[in-house]
């Protein structure tokens, strides 16, 4: 799972896909088993994405003959 | 008017030179969209329901005419006596020669030029398109990177970072940072909207100000703000003030929110609402997965009942059973055929018994053998002289020779 780094919204479509899958039924046991265990990790992946994520911030600044560029951004020092 | 200047003086008609003095007029940009600010009198309404007074001041006065779809629309009702500001434009009445300004829009007299350029500029941007609602993007579900042009100082970006930490922290914040009030804040607004539309791969814009008088918000009904906000590559929240102030902003953005807070959480989904979700779709797993065990257990169970009645066990049970059964009646059988055949010998026995011959013997009878051919002899014919017999006695045997 962490390899294919999903976004959130990849993985929340794919996991309604998936109990949509299973609750149709008609799979052999083997690719039920195989889809619950697909859903559980996307459950829990999706549930980590929500608790652990911490929002990223950055600053966009006119620079002088540049145009514009991206920095760092902090909650407690403002702008750097 | 197609005439030779040099060669003889200009002669015009009286409605040559009168349009001509209407197009001058018509084409003037002040005369075409200005705001007249007077006092009514001479107040008439025609049977057609158009409107016609004069509007004057100490000084001057000025013809005015109202249509009747345009006063039909008018929140303001015009009364002789009263100070009004008018919008509309400055043409000529062609029959009387006579300009006249043609009323659109009715303002009491005493609301502040602000407001009135506020307006003219949202008729103007109205008329344009920059509001139609069918110019409205609808907002990303998921948006991944959403810019915010506010000033980072203020009261309202913490609010917006708040809201967005609690409530979708996976969504990446680029600040383009803006003076949000002042001369220059018109000019650093629109440059930071621009900037955030083509310099960077935000899906979602907020433009934001926290609550203020109407000069405070000004920039924010500036023009430069509304062109660049129309002309945003992606879709543009506004949150600026408070619930009751509506900016040209607001007006001009896919979608209106009433404060900065309000523009934040109309601008991501809510973590919890997906974290409820996701405790859900944990249960459905669950639930399906449960729900075709028990039933591929009742199916094994039933298979399992099949084959057991099948087996080679059970059917060698079953036969085990018959044997049995079998053993048993062939045993019985065996038992009287024995029994009969043990009463059968005993009679035999009985009969043998009283047939023996020894018993005869005993009682002084004895049999005569030839000893030759050991032939019983049972009579005379059977003897010549000179034949060797053996007589058995009860006891024994003794021998002798037929004289």
């Amino acid at each position: 799972m962490s390899e294919e780094k999903l976004s959130f919204e990849e993985a929340f479509q794919e996991l309604d896909k998936t109990v949509q899958r299973l609750e149709e039924g008609e799979l052999t046991l083997q690719e039920s088993m195989a889809l619950f265990e697909r859903g559980m990790e996307l459950v829990n992946y999706c549930g980590q994405l929500l608790d652990e994520t911490e929002l990223k911030v950055k600053a966009l600044l006119p620079s002088p003959g540049e145009g514009y560029k991206l920095v760092e951004y902090s909650d407690e020092e403002g702008i750097s | 008017m197609d005439v030779d200047r040099e060669l003889e003086p200009a002669v015009l008609t009286v409605s040559e030179v009168t349009r001509y003095i209407r197009d001058l007029l018509e084409s003037d940009l002040l005369l075409r969209d200005l705001w007249i600010r007077g006092e009514v009198s001479n107040f008439s309404r025609s049977t057609a329901g158009h409107i016609y007074f004069t509007l004057k001041d100490e000084e001057a006065s000025i013809r005015c005419v109202l249509w009747r779809y345009v006063a039909e629309e008018q929140t303001h009702l015009l009364a002789d006596g009263q100070a009004f500001i008018l919008h509309g434009r400055v043409s000529v009445y062609e029959i009387q020669g006579a300009y006249q300004f043609y009323v659109d829009l009715v303002q009491p007299a005493g609301v502040g030029t602000l407001y009135l350029q506020f307006l003219g500029l949202k008729e103007r941007l109205e008329r344009e398109g920059l509001f139609a609602p069918e110019r409205k993007r609808p907002i990303p579900p998921f948006p991944r990177a959403i810019g915010v042009v506010t000033s980072p100082q203020a009261a309202a970006w913490r609010d917006i970072l708040h809201v967005l930490e609690r409530r979708y922290p996976l969504v990446q914040v680029i600040l383009a940072p803006a003076l949000v009030q002042g001369p220059e804040a018109p000019r650093q607004i629109a440059d930071a909207t621009r900037a955030l539309s083509q310099e960077t791969d935000v899906d979602l814009i907020i433009v934001a100000r926290g609550g203020g008088s109407l000069e405070e918000l000004w920039a924010f009904n500036e023009e430069l703000v509304a062109r660049a906000i129309y002309d945003s590559r992606v879709p543009v929240i506004s949150g600026v003030g408070h619930e009751i102030d509506f900016t040209i902003a607001d007006f001009v953005a896919d979608l209106r929110a009433p404060t900065p807070t309000a523009a934040a959480v109309a601008a991501v989904p809510d973590a919890q609402e997906y974290k409820a979700t996701l405790q859900r779709q944990r249960e459905s797993l669950a639930e399906s997965i449960q729900r075709q065990i028990a039933g591929e257990r009742e199916d094994l169970r039933y298979a399992q009942g099949t084959l057991l009645r099948l087996s080679p066990r059970a059917v060698s049970e079953r036969y085990r059973l018959r044997v049995d059964d079998l053993g048993r009646q062939a045993l019985s059988q065996v038992e009287q055929r024995m029994a009969l055949q043990r009463e059968r010998i005993r009679s035999r026995t009985l009969q043998l018994t009283t047939l023996n011959p020894k018993a005869t013997l005993e009682r002084g009878y004895s049999i005569s053998r030839k000893l030759d051919s050991g032939m019983v002899v049972k009579s005379v014919a059977q003897v010549a002289k000179g034949d060797r017999i053996g007589v058995q006695v009860t006891d024994g045997q003794f021998e002798g020779t037929v004289d």
